[in-house]
C-alpha cells in the first residue's frame, strides 16, 4: 500500500478574537486512500467545513500537518477542488465560460480546458447548454454545472461542503445518484460533509462521525453493503444494512447533541 | 435526466420613474386573449394615458396660473418673472446671447467631473478592499470628509487651482466620498459571498479583481453613476457659484447680483433640462450595460 492520497497528522485548529480562543478541532488523524469516498457527519458547528479548508490549504493548522500524496499542504493546491453549498455561478458568463474559471486562474491551457469543458458537459446531459446563461438552469442544473467547472480544473481530490443542503429534497436524490456517478466515473478521491445521514451513507465507503467542539473523530463506519458494491446512493436507500448503519451514525451523533445540550 | 430550462421572463422594473409601460408581456401569438384580458390590457392602457395627461396638465395649469398671477399683478413680476418673458429671453438668449455657450461649460464641467470622480472613487475603493490595512488606516479620514460640509473647501480650491479647475475640485470633493463609499460596500458584499470560489482556485487578488469584482459590480456601478451626476452637477454649480466666468452657475449668480429674473430662470430651466438629459443617458447606458453582463433574466 503506498502513500495515502490525504493525510492528517494530529492536526489541531484553534481561531483567535481579541476577546477569545477557540479549540475548533483537536487531534485529527485521518486517512484516505486514492478513489476511496468518504463522509464526515457531525453536529452543526463542529468545524466539519474548516477540515475542508485545512485539506485545501485555504486555511493553515495550528497544529500538525496536512499532507497530499506525502507532501506537505502549503497554500491551495491544484490536486484540490472544491464543491461548495452555492454553485455560485457568475450570472455574466455563459456556462461554457463558468466551466472555464477554475483552469482561467490555474492558468491551465486554455483550449485543452474548453474541449474537457464540453465533452464533460455532453457527458453529463449538459450538452445543449454550453452557451445558456447560468440564470436559464434549474437549481440541479447548476450544481452538476458547477461540478464539472471543478473537474475542469483536473484535481485529483473533490471536497464536497454540504452540496446538496440549497436543493429541494427530490433534486437532491437525483443529484446525488448523478454526482456519485460522476465522481466513481472519474476515480477521484473525495470527502464529503453533510449533516444528512442518509446522503453520508448512500455515496461514501466510510462514514466519520465527529464529536462537538473541540471536535475529533468519534467514530467511523466502513459502509459495505451484502447487495454488492455498484449500487447507486438510491438503490442503497433500499439496502439491507441501511438502517441498521442509520441508527448506529444517529446514536452517535445523539451523544453528542445530548451532552452538549 | 436534462430538466427543461427555467425561463421566468421577468417583468421589467420600473426603474425609470417612467409610468409603467402596459405590461405587454410575451404572450405567445397562439394563445387567444382571454376577454377578462384583454379588459385588463385596456384598462391598464387607460390608466397609463391617464397618468401622462395629468402630468401635462399639471405643468400646464401651473405655467398658466404663474403667467395670469403675474399679468394681473397678483404678483410682481419684476420678483416672478412670467413663463412668456422666460421663453422670449430664452430665444434671445439663444440667438444674440450665448446661453448655449454657457450651458457646453457646464455640460462639459459636469462630465469631467463625473469621469474624474468615478475613476478615483472606483480606485481607492478598490484600494481599500485591498489592503485591510490601509482601509482601516484611512476609515477615520473617510468619516470626517464625508461629514464635512465640501462647500467650506471652496476658497482653499479657489487659491490652489484658480478659478477654472477650482469648480472640478468643488465638483470632485462633493461626490467622490459617496463614490468610494457606496463601490466598497458594493465590494464588501460581493467578497462574502463570491469570492469563496475563487478561493478555493487559489486565485491571486489580481485575478479575483478582474474576474469577479469589476464584473460582479456593474449594478452597483450603475447605481453609484446614478447617485454621482447628481452630486457632480451640484458641486459643479456650487464651484461655478463661487468663481467662475461662464456656466449656467455663473449665470443664475450674475442673473440675481444685476436683479434679471428672467435670466436666473432661464438658467434654472436650462439646468432641469440638462439634469434630466444626464439622468436619461446614464440610464441608457446602464440599460446596455445590464444587458451585456446578463444581468436581466
Amino acid at each position: 500500500m503506498g502513500v495515502p492520497q490525504i493525510e492528517m497528522r494530529d492536526v489541531g485548529l484553534s481561531y483567535f478574537s481579541p476577546k477569545h480562543e477557540t479549540e475548533a478541532l483537536r487531534d485529527i488523524r485521518l486517512e484516505v486512500k486514492a478513489g476511496e469516498f468518504i463522509s464526515i457527519v457531525g453536529p452543526s458547528g463542529c468545524g466539519k467545513s474548516t477540515l475542508l479548508s485545512l485539506v485545501s490549504g485555504m486555511l493553515k493548522p495550528t497544529r500538525g500537518e496536512v499532507l497530499l500524496m506525502g507532501e506537505r499542504v502549503n497554500g491551495v493546491s491544484p490536486r484540490v477542488g472544491y464543491m461548495l453549498q452555492h454553485d455560485h455561478l457568475f450570472e455574466w458568463r455563459d456556462v461554457l465560460s463558468n466551466l472555464l474559471v477554475g483552469a482561467e486562474v490555474r492558468r491551465i491551457d486554455k483550449k485543452k480546458a474548453k474541449e474537457k469543458a464540453l465533452y464533460l458537459l455532453e457527458r453529463y446531459g449538459l450538452g445543449g447548454f454550453a452557451h445558456h446563461s447560468p440564470s436559464q438552469l434549474s437549481g440541479g442544473m447548476r450544481q452538476r454545472v458547477a461540478l464539472v467547472r471543478t473537474l475542469v480544473a483536473e484535481p485529483d481530490i473533490l471536497l464536497l461542503d454540504e452540496p446538496f443542503s440549497a436543493l429541494d429534497f427530490q433534486t437532491r436524490l437525483t443529484l446525488a445518484d448523478d454526482v456519485h456517478h460522476i465522481i466513481k466515473e472519474q476515480g477521484k478521491t473525495a470527502i464529503l460533509v453533510t449533516h444528512d445521514i442518509p446522503e453520508a451513507i448512500t455515496m461514501a465507503d466510510r462514514v466519520l462521525v465527529m464529536s462537538k467542539r473541540p471536535s475529533t473523530f468519534s467514530a467511523s463506519y466502513d459502509i459495505v453493503f451484502d447487495e454488492g458494491p455498484d449500487l447507486t446512493p438510491w438503490r442503497k436507500r433500499e439496502a439491507g444494512r441501511f438502517q441498521e448503519y442509520f441508527n448506529g451514525i444517529w446514536k452517535e451523533l445523539d451523544a453528542h447533541v445530548a451532552s452538549a445540550g | 435526466m436534462s430538466l427543461p430550462p427555467v425561463d421566468e421572463t421577468k417583468e421589467p422594473a420600473a426603474i425609470s420613474g417612467l409610468p409603467e409601460a402596459p405590461s405587454a408581456r410575451p404572450q405567445s401569438n397562439e394563445a387567444p386573449k382571454s376577454p377578462a384580458y384583454r379588459r385588463y390590457l385596456k384598462r391598464q392602457r387607460r390608466r397609463t394615458l391617464f397618468i401622462q395627461l395629468s402630468r401635462l396638465l399639471l405643468l400646464a395649469g401651473l405655467l398658466a396660473l404663474w403667467e395670469i398671477a403675474a399679468r394681473l399683478r397678483w404678483v410682481d413680476s419684476m420678483l416672478t418673472s412670467k413663463p412668456s418673458q422666460i421663453f422670449s429671453s430664452f430665444r434671445e438668449l439663444t440667438v444674440e446671447g450665448d446661453l448655449l455657450k454657457h450651458t457646453w461649460t457646464t455640460g462639459l464641467e459636469m462630465l469631467v467631473g463625473i469621469a474624474l470622480s468615478m475613476a478615483a472613487g472606483t480606485l481607492i475603493a478598490i484600494l481599500f478592499w485591498w489592503s485591510t490595512y490601509a482601509s482601516k488606516i484611512l476609515e477615520p479620514y473617510i468619516v470626517v470628509l464625508n461629514a464635512l460640509p465640501k462647500v467650506a473647501l471652496g476658497p482653499i480650491f479657489y487659491i490652489w487651482l484658480g478659478d477654472r479647475y477650482s469648480i472640478y475640485g468643488m465638483a470632485i470633493a462633493i461626490s467622490i466620498i459617496v463614490t468610494i463609499m457606496m463601490i466598497e460596500s458594493g465590494f464588501k458584499e460581493l467578497a462574502k459571498t463570491k469570492l469563496k470560489l475563487m478561493e478555493s482556485f487559489g486565485a491571486t487578488r489580481l485575478q479575483m479583481l478582474k474576474m469577479v469584482m469589476l464584473p460582479a459590480s456593474v449594478p452597483n456601478f450603475i447605481a453609484t453613476l446614478k447617485v454621482n451626476v447628481g452630486l457632480t452637477l451640484v458641486g459643479v454649480i456650487m464651484g461655478e457659484f463661487l468663481s467662475s466666468k461662464a456656466g449656467l452657475g455663473y449665470l443664475i449668480i450674475y442673473g440675481g447680483q444685476v436683479f434679471q429674473m428672467n435670466l436666473v430662470m432661464v438658467s434654472v430651466c436650462m439646468l432641469a433640462l440638462m439634469s434630466v438629459v444626464a439622468y436619461g443617458v446614464v440610464n441608457w447606458i446602464g440599460n446596455l450595460l445590464m444587458k451585456k453582463y446578463h444581468y436581466e433574466g
